[in-house]
């Protein structure tokens, strides 16, 4: 391709005094205040949820959570199979990735008249510390249960610091059911 | 009555009403009209929740003001912040500071008629705190003391960025009073004095200063008069804009490279008095322009003589003097949300290249045509 010089625009004098551009330049926004107000800017349509002035949107009120996509990164969660079995093996290793160190787990021995006895752990204790978690996914990736993943949830609040710690009986809460991922336990296999 | 006890009694009544009744709302909403103008420009909402929180007293529902209590929510929280003061800084200046922005611009609202007069109790009371015969000399005067207020902060807070943005502003400042005073000249001309309510009330009579219409009509003198007097608008509005620090020439306290500028290291109230000594300022400026250029408080069209007779005929006036200022107050918003900052050695080329020598031939340009036309 061949090579274009490009030079500095002569300007003419009109806009060299400034002045005519700063009216122009004020034209343009008063205009577009306007548009602004009767909600017809772009993006200040259905698609985006939006309040009306520009893409905006109104949080609480208006969200937009049918488009979050499949690989969002909200709240870590456990989740359980078809068949009820909590997946997680209690490894810790999803406790040793985390960067900051969010995940505390306490591990138990799964008794040999359980059914699942070959299994041979689960977590007694699993607590996610939402005050410390940064959304990284490295717990999902290092899973090797494919035990926790990071859900759709996002708005985790709390009024102490208690409440900020998911533990393991509200990670099965949000996380809920996956099935057909990792069937080395059942007969499906 | 008394004369002097009527003086004393009107003076102090005027004084509470302008400042805490008139101009403190105004300065409180017009930091939500900037939040609400600068968002309705780039598409945005702005601070739009803000009501009466009824549920926190146990009631059902909360009164939706769309955010106009907002202004009040600032003030309650600037009010209860900690007030940090650094280790690093010269606490007496560091202190008084504020306080140094934000008086001069109050104090120059002294001179501002805000409406003709009322009768009360037979005594004729003009709308005016201090009806002195210096009102822009005065005004020019006060005002440029808020320069000590920002240059002190700058220097106080004992911090490269708000060192720079004291000197930056030291020298707008001083640059830009230049243009200023001598813009103003040509105005002065034409109406040959210097009390503030007596130019107001001659432009009543004879046409606002940009928009002769009644009063003598177009003459030839004044149609000729209107091209060194727009020019003295220019360069008078422009130069209020560098004054108070507003864009495009908000250099003092740039974000992009001065963090905050002067204020970088204060907190809660003491930046708050920062704040509302700039709108302060700004309400003051239109108020100078609108009373220089577009008829203070005269609602104009040879209506003045009949509104004037009324017992409260001032209160007219003092509503349309209100109504032109905050048109210029948004006008003053919207040019910041329109035109971008200048760089810095454009500024100071346009203050005293440009606009010292404009202002300066513009006055010979004034007498000129005053002479050849008489
Ligand atoms: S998402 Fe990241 S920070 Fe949060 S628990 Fe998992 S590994 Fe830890
Ligand atoms: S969630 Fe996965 S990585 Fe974490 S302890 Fe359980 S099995 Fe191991």
């Amino acid at each position: 391709m061949a090579t274009i010089k490009v030079t500095r625009p002569k300007l003419t004098l009109l806009e060299k005094i400034y002045l005519p551009a700063v009216i122009k330049g004020l034209c343009i926004t008063f205009m577009h205040a306007i548009r602004s107000m009767l909600g017809k800017t772009p993006g200040a349509n259905e698609n985006f949820n939006s309040s009306g002035l520009g893409v905006t949107m109104q949080y609480p009120e208006q969200k937009w959570d049918d488009q979050l996509p499949d690989y969002y990164r909200g709240v870590p969660a456990l989740v359980t199979d078809e068949e009820q079995r909590e997946r997680c093996v209690s490894c810790q290793l999803c406790e040793f990735i985390c960067p900051p160190k969010a995940i505390a787990i306490i591990p138990d021995e799964i008794e040999s008249d359980d059914p699942w006895a070959k299994v041979e752990k689960r977590p007694k204790e699993f607590d996610i510390d939402m005050t410390r978690c940064i959304y990284c996914g490295m717990c999902e990736e290092v899973c090797p249960e494919q035990a926790i993943y990071l859900r759709k949830d996002y708005a985790m609040t709390g009024l102490s610091r208690e409440d900020m710690v998911n533990d393991k009986k509200r990670l099965y809460e949000i996380g809920g059911v996956r099935t057909g991922l990792v069937n080395k336990w059942n007969e499906i296999k | 009555m008394d004369p002097f006890l009527v003086l004393v009694i009107s003076t102090a009544v005027k004084i509470f009403i302008f400042t805490f009744v008139l101009i403190l709302p105004i300065i409180a909403y017009s930091t939500y009209a900037e939040r609400r103008v600068s968002s309705i420009i780039q598409d945005r909402v702005g601070p739009n929740r803000v009501g009466i929180p009824l549920t926190l007293f146990g009631f059902k529902k909360d009164i939706p003001l769309s955010g106009l209590l907002q202004p009040l929510a600032d003030g309650l929280k600037n009010l209860l912040k900690e007030d940090l003061v650094p280790d690093h800084v010269r606490k007496f200046f560091f202190t008084i500071a504020p306080a140094l922005t934000a008086v001069p611009a109050f104090l120059t609202l002294c001179v501002i008629p805000f409406g003709s007069q009322i009768t009360v109790f037979g005594e004729s009371i003009k709308l005016v705190i201090a009806d002195i015969d210096a009102g822009p000399l005065f005004v020019f005067a006060i005002a440029s003391l808020s320069v000590y207020g920002i240059t002190f902060a700058g220097w106080a807070s004992n911090n490269k960025y708000s060192f720079l943005g004291g000197v930056r502003s030291c020298a707008q400042m001083i640059s830009y009073e230049i243009a200023l005073g001598l813009s103003v000249i040509p105005v002065l001309m034409v109406f040959g004095q210097l009390n503030l309510s007596d130019i107001v009330q001659h432009q009543a009579d004879n046409g606002w200063l940009l928009l002769p219409l009644w009063g003598e009509g177009l003459t030839t003198e004044r149609i000729l008069l209107l091209i060194p007097l727009f020019i003295s608008f220019v360069v008078f509005t422009t130069s209020i804009f560098a004054e108070t620090n507003r864009m495009p020439f908000d250099l003092p306290e740039c974000e992009t490279e001065l963090v905050g500028g002067y204020h970088t290291e204060y907190s809660s109230m003491k930046f708050a008095l920062f704040f509302l000594g700039e709108y302060a300022a700004m309400i003051v400026g239109s108020a100078l322009i609108v009373t220089l250029f577009f008829g203070g408080w005269s609602v104009g069209f040879g209506l003045d003589a009949a509104i004037s007779e009324m017992t409260f005929g001032g209160l007219i006036h003092l509503g349309a003097f209100l109504a032109k200022v905050i048109g210029f107050v948004i006008f003053f918003i919207w040019v910041r949300w329109t035109v971008p900052r200048f760089r810095y050695d454009q500024l100071m080329k346009l203050g005293w290249v440009v606009f010292f020598e404009l202002a300066l031939v513009n006055i010979f340009l004034t007498a000129g045509i005053m002479m050849l036309v008489n």
